[in-house]
């Protein structure tokens, strides 16, 4: 059902725009449209999605804190300032942008995980707390680094910051979608392991899970994820945090079936919300990481007072 | 035949000395209870049993290999823990929480098989658990919680029992009922279990044999009634007690003098 809204989400983003197109009696100009700029973005926008959705929910579970985000945890963040790095003294190196973001996403994941576990194990509170400090300490970087930029850069880089899915690269689209099928194909691997370390990572030790190794692999895979989605489209918040829970709200928290579902809904979020992203003030466009905080954050609040 | 033996275990933390030279062995169908007042080192002992801590010195061996040549998988086949359960954050029914025993004997992403789900209605209804199945753990009492581990660990079909305070929060019926279902697993079906509990009455009832532990030291190993003394009491619980029989297992009794 959710492989059928997802498609249904794509073709309604392709179809829908800054110019209205149907499919057939396309004129020159706008198959180019069309195939060359539109359908790409949309791609891209489902594939950022399900990183983002699959990512956030393999870190829920591992971490065992239903507020385990790429965003919220500042993972997001370190991507940025690798990509960052990357664009201001490796701009000519292609792929330095999506390595950079990696190492980025790897070392903000390390040091929140480290500051989290204190002696007496990670609370839900300590992670939180973490999470803040990491991420408010990368953004006053990012700032810094940006005001070294000139006007013209400064715009498009605060922009793309929010998340801005205009400015994708054909190879940095092409690794997206790599990074989030393996990724999601990974994660979900772990998933029977994650469901123990749910319950707790004692219990799950004493029933057999390799704790470290899991830890291990869904953190890169983690870091993978949104280095890839951070590099192609900058960051953004909340995908990982909502999917998740609104997936297992419907379905359970099996994470059998959590992962593969939220990297489908997750898809289908972020190309609806690239969609208002392109739509609302056409021909101007919004960050789309924009729309999903002004969706997220309400959304988030309702969920937290329901349970 | 040995199922689990202890040589000259030690653990150290820096300087701090918690287990100091505990040597045992535990046949089939043995149960094996670990008396001891608090801070002993009864929860270190048995968590270097399973791998969760490491020993300084010393080693395990489980049916002859040592504990370190066995995988986190295979270990987590032969030993299972109950111990205190901690509040689960995410809601999960007792069927599921149950069903996560059978991990190490399933394959890495399956679907739970016929036989997963068979072991844990079989562990379900040895408990007594009928009609949880549904519920959500977070919805029990301690006590009904304590009665899923159980269940768990049964439904692993590990044959070496490693139980923590399992009684703690159970009433009177549900403490005799774990008790002799520990028994009947020993016994009928040749496990064989290690068990902390502070109740030195069931320990004598139910236990085999008896290990008091105090200060990370094996004070005295046997049955009930070689341990069981008076003057060793005294000395290790700082209690005064007069023992006598029971008048209806005719096994050792222990009464406090308040």
């Amino acid at each position: 059902m959710l492989a059928a809204g997802l498609a249904v989400s794509l073709v309604l983003a392709a179809a829908f725009g800054s110019e209205s197109l149907s499919f057939t009696g396309l004129s020159d100009e706008q198959r180019a449209i069309l195939f060359d700029i539109r359908i790409p973005r949309v791609l891209l926008a489902a594939c950022v999605g399900a990183s983002l959705a699959a990512a956030g929910a393999g870190l829920q579970s591992l971490l065992r804190n239903p507020l385990a985000e790429p965003y919220l945890l500042g993972v997001s963040n370190g991507a940025a300032l690798g990509t960052m790095l990357a664009f201001t003294f490796f701009e000519t190196v292609e792929w330095s942008r999506p390595i950079l973001a990696f190492a980025g996403a790897g070392a903000a994941t390390i040091a929140v995980y480290r500051m989290a576990r204190g002696r007496a194990g990670m609370s839900v509170e300590r992670l939180v707390l973490s999470g803040v400090i990491v991420t408010t300490f990368l953004s006053s970087v990012i700032v810094m680094l940006t005001s070294l930029l000139d006007a013209a850069k400064l715009r498009s880089f605060t922009f793309w910051l929010l998340g801005d899915l205009s400015q994708s690269t054909l190879s940095g689209a092409y690794l997206a979608f790599a990074v989030a099928v393996l990724g999601t194909v990974v994660l979900s691997s772990q998933a029977r392991a994650l469901n123990l370390m749910m319950i707790g990572e004692r219990d799950a030790f004493d029933l057999g899970v390799e704790v470290g190794r899991v830890r291990l692999i869904v953190f890169v895979a983690v870091a993978a994820m949104v280095g890839s989605t951070v590099a192609a489209s900058g960051s953004v918040g909340y995908v990982g945090l909502i999917v998740p829970h609104l997936v297992r709200l419907g379905a359970g928290s099996d994470n059998r079936g959590v992962i593969p579902f939220s990297a489908l809904a997750g898809a289908s979020f972020v190309v609806i919300a690239d969609l208002g992203a392109r739509t609302i003030i056409a021909p101007r466009e919004l960050p789309v990481g924009a729309i999903t905080a002004l969706i997220g954050a309400p959304l988030f609040i309702y969920l937290l007072r329901k349970s | 035949m040995q199922m689990l033996e202890a040589r000259n275990l030690k653990v150290k933390y820096g300087k701090a000395e918690v287990l100091a030279d505990i040597t045992f062995s535990l046949s089939e169908g043995e149960t094996l209870m670990l008396i001891g007042p608090n801070g002993a080192g009864k929860s270190t002992l048995l968590r270097t049993l399973n791998g969760t801590i490491q020993l300084t010195e010393g080693e395990v061996s489980i049916n002859g290999k040592p504990l370190a040549s066995y995988s986190r998988h295979e270990i987590a086949k032969r030993i299972a823990v109950v111990a205190q359960e901690n509040e689960t954050k995410f809601p999960i029914t007792v069927r599921d929480f149950i069903l996560a025993g059978r991990f190490a004997s399933g394959t890495s992403f399956g679907w739970d098989s016929g036989s997963d789900i068979s072991a844990a209605a079989a562990a379900i209804m040895e408990c007594e658990l009928e009609g949880f199945e549904d519920r959500l753990m977070n919805e029990l009492s301690g006590g009904e919680r304590q009665r899923v581990v159980l269940a768990r660990a049964i439904a692993t079909g590990a044959r070496i029992l490693l139980l923590d305070e399992p009684t703690a929060n159970l009433d009177l019926a549900h403490q005799a009922s774990m008790f002799r279902l520990v028994r009947k697993k020993c016994r009928d079906h040749r496990y064989s279990a290690v068990v902390i509990t502070h109740d030195i009455n069931l320990a004598a009832e139910f236990a085999d044999r008896i290990m008091l532990l105090t200060e990370g030291s094996q004070y005295a190993i046997g049955t009930p009634a070689e341990v069981l003394l008076e003057a060793s009491i005294l000395e290790i619980f700082e209690m005064q007690v007069i023992l006598d029989n029971n008048p209806v297992s005719g096994n050792v009794r222990v009464t406090s003098v308040y």
